[in-house]
């Protein structure tokens, strides 16, 4: 098990390898430091002074690859690749483009991230595997075909609909909580309450009728019917045998999401003003700040890898038939 | 003479739209396609589902025919200038929701703005009431009471021109069955009616009928009143809305288009060569999977932001420039969503290469190019059409995410994304300006609802695991 995972983690180093040089490309190569100089000073009328100002203080002034200005190892080490791409593998983030920084910031805004993010997974999660079961029970009658129908429509509403919808029936009109914000401690609750149940419920749709899959899958298998020809009543048959089974895609599929929480969730987090890395990541992206955006990028790749690695972790302990070699 | 624009997207929707034609009438001569279609036509959802699809293509299309009009000449020289404005077929056949621009917002089939303003009487005296929409009402002259009767009386109008087009519509397909069947057409008036043929053609003669209905009441009442209202510039929340139709299918459509060579080709080689070949492979589609896709989009519009702005000379018209950027975002979305296809493709292909018909092939001394397109790219195409399918509905509904996250389509271009972006601040004011975002979302979820229907139906149709329940 342990030289498994220690595989993993070696074949995941090519991967942030190539995203790191994807992103370098992007950011340096595709577009110079010049031009996003001049994006961030006004593109008219900026005297080539400023321009070299701006790439001083921020650090861009230096070579791409290779400073033949410097001595022995600063041939390759005070470059732009070296400073702002390869520190990245040692969490070294630096500063945004405003100043500021980022380890800080992203340290800060972890946690009202994981508020917003952890009960909506798991309330989701509950809420979802209740619809699919329901579905699966009576499947075959009306009730499944008007709840999968149900779900059709609901998955085919812009999630901004339902952040919208709910700010304004269950805030506004019923003023049964603040429309947007985020406070500490203990505060905080009656700001999450809004997010979470939205969130939940843009989720209802496309959750249940997958997990109805997932469940209807087992049910045509054959310890299924085993199960049922020892005599066993259907309710008994569904929650012992059809649902521990079918939890089994269910949960692996939830925890490769675990790691990605930490990043949250960009669309309620903005909508709400709660002051996440959901949050943060627009923030960086309409502000056009570069380093920002080049942070999460590279951060929400290690996470997804690190999911990918714990889903397979997860795999061989939910599922004892399955050996990791 | 107008001028022809030929924007980047609309050369790629024509030609889709001309694969899409003739691949139907390839299917019609080959049994074995026309089986799974046929079973897909059977369906009273889909088939109402393809009925509102093809509405809004035909929309699409109609917005996708761009030209530039002519100046008017003041010279005696032969050159003519043109207008700066890019038009498009749709443009002319709405005509006055265009440029019937009031000065802010109006409440649908509004006579009065919905603001307050200080007004100068004639006498000189001012007052601060509701002023007169310029355009909306107009009709009705200064009586606007009897707005209500109006209305009914157009709707009235409306209703009656849809039974008369439906009726004509049931005529024309029974007269063209009867040919078909060769048996009489009023027999096939009453299968239709009763609904005894394969094709439940009363289903689509009902959705048609429906559609018609709103297509007459458009023709009657958006004339004359702002039937969705108006926007915070004045402009007509239905106009946008229809103009919005083909930004949200182009972006639905070309994304997948785009992405498909490369996932297919790549996807299937992977799977066949195996070896250094697979895992560069599936290498490179971990890697790109990993990056989360709304900052890769993220970090490749800003950078197309950059060189536009860099290159702001070689754009005729901010269409042109819109358009640049719509394409880019769909070969963004492209490569950001081919991953999942080509993974499908791959596994699907290390399956197929050990089944004994293509063993046979090999043995047979086939060469291996013609093993991929004779015999796995046609075993792989069910998987192909259902993604293509299935796709569609999410891209729609992510464009509008993404243009709220401000990486979306160009802020100039209509689209339902940035509709909602520009109208959900408007919700925090009292009253509340309500008409701009429910018609957007209105649109967008009729949309996605039938193309999440007709996928459904396509997928039970065509996915050999699902076809035998």
């Amino acid at each position: 098990m342990f030289a498994y995972i220690i595989r993993r983690l070696g074949y995941a180093i090519p991967i942030l390898i190539g995203i790191n040089l994807l992103t370098f490309y992007l950011f340096f190569v595709v577009n110079s430091p010049d031009d996003m100089a001049r994006m961030h000073l006004g593109m008219k009328r900026v005297t080539p002074e400023a321009v070299e100002s701006w790439k001083a203080s921020h650090g861009y002034d230096k070579p791409l690859l290779i400073n033949s200005g410097a001595e022995s190892i600063h041939k390759l080490t005070d470059t732009i690749f070296f400073e702002k791409s390869l520190k990245l593998f040692v969490f070294d983030f630096g500063s945004s483009d405003d100043g500021r920084d980022i380890s800080f910031d992203i340290g800060q805004r972890m946690l009202p991230s994981l508020a917003i993010a952890i009960p909506s997974l798991i309330i989701g999660l509950l809420v979802n595997i209740t619809f699919a079961l329901l579905m699966a029970f009576f499947r075959g009658t009306y009730v499944d075909f008007t709840g999968v129908i149900l779900c059709v429509v609901l998955m085919s509403v812009s999630a901004m609909f339902y952040i919208i919808g709910g700010q304004y029936l269950l805030a506004k009109v019923f003023r049964l909580m603040p429309i947007s914000g985020f406070d500490g401690g203990l505060d905080a609750l009656k700001f999450i309450i809004l997010p979470v149940v939205i969130g939940v419920v843009s989720g209802i749709g496309a959750g249940s009728r997958w997990y109805r899959t997932f469940f209807l899958e087992e049910a045509g298998k054959d310890y299924v019917r085993t199960a049922r020809a020892k005599g066993l009543a259907e309710s008994l048959v569904l929650f012992r045998h059809i649902l521990r089974n079918a939890l089994i895609p269910i949960v692996t599929g939830v925890v490769s999401l675990l790691p990605l929480l930490f990043m949250g969730s960009l669309l309620l987090e903005s909508f709400f003003a709660v002051p996440g890395l959901g949050s943060y990541t627009i923030d960086g992206i309409q502000n056009q700040d570069f380093a920002i955006v080049r942070v999460m990028v590279f951060l929400g790749s290690v996470l997804y890898i690190i999911g990918l690695i714990m889903v397979d972790i997860a795999y061989t302990i939910v599922d004892p038939r399955i050996r990791l070699t | 003479m107008i001028k022809p624009v030929i924007l980047w997207t609309d050369m790629l929707i024509f030609l889709l739209t001309a694969v899409v034609v003739m691949f139907i009438f390839y299917a019609r001569s080959k049994p074995h396609i026309r089986a799974p279609w046929q079973r897909v036509f059977t369906g009273k959802v889909a088939s109402a589902s393809v009925v509102v699809l093809l509405a809004f293509v035909l929309v699409g299309l109609l917005d996708s025919l761009h030209f530039r009009l002519p100046l008017a000449s003041n010279g005696d020289n032969d050159e003519i200038h043109y207008a700066g404005e890019v038009m498009s077929a749709l443009d002319t056949l709405v005509g006055p929701l265009r440029t019937q621009v009031e000065k802010t917002y109006s409440a649908p089939f509004a006579a009065h703005l919905f603001a307050r303003e200080t007004i100068k009487l004639a006498d000189g005296s001012q007052i601060r009431d509701y002023p007169r929409l310029l355009y909306g009402a107009r009709s009705l002259g200064d009586a606007v009471d009897g707005k209500t009767r109006d209305i009914l009386l157009r709707s009235l109008l409306a209703f009656a021109e849809m039974l008369l087009a439906s009726a004509l519509i049931l005529l024309l397909i029974a007269y063209w069955l009867a040919r078909r069947h060769e048996r009489p057409v009023r027999v096939l008036i009453q299968d239709i009616l009763q609904d005894k043929l394969t094709i439940p053609w009363r289903t689509v003669l009902f959705m048609l009928s429906l559609l018609l209905l709103l297509l007459f009441l458009a023709i009657n009442l958006a004339g004359a009143y702002h039937v969705l209202g108006t926007d915070k510039v004045g402009q007509d929340v239905f106009y946008l809305t229809l103009k919005s139709i083909r930004t949200g299918l182009v972006i639905g459509t070309l994304t997948t288009l785009i992405m498909l060579p490369f996932a297919i080709f790549m996807g299937i080689v992977a799977g066949y060569a195996r070896g250094w070949i697979d895992d560069v492979v599936q290498y490179i589609y971990t890697t790109l999977n990993s990056i989360p896709g709304v900052l890769l989009i993220a970090a490749a519009i800003l950078m197309l932001q950059v060189f536009i702005a860099n290159h702001s000379d070689s754009f005729e018209t901010t269409v042109e420039r819109a358009d640049i950027r719509l394409l880019f975002l769909c070969i963004i979305l492209g490569i950001t969503s081919w991953t999942g296809l080509c993974r499908l493709l791959r596994g699907e292909s290390l399956k197929l290469r050990e089944a004994e018909y293509i063993q046979a092939a090999v043995s047979f001394g086939v060469a291996h190019r013609k093993i991929i397109t004779r015999h796995i790219l046609p075993n792989v195409m069910h998987v192909v059409l259902i993604t293509v399918v299935l796709d569609f509905s999410g891209l729609v509904l992510a464009e509008a995410v993404l243009s709220y996250v401000g990486v979306g389509v160009d802020p100039t271009m209509n689209s339902w994304g940035n509709m909602i972006n520009g109208a959900r601040l408007e919700m925090a004011r009292e009253p509340v300006v309500w008409w701009s975002l429910l018609a957007a979302f209105l649109f967008m979820f009729i949309l996605v609802l039938a193309a999440n229907l007709f996928s459904d139906a396509v997928r039970d149709a065509f996915d050999p695991r699902t076809r035998d329940r």
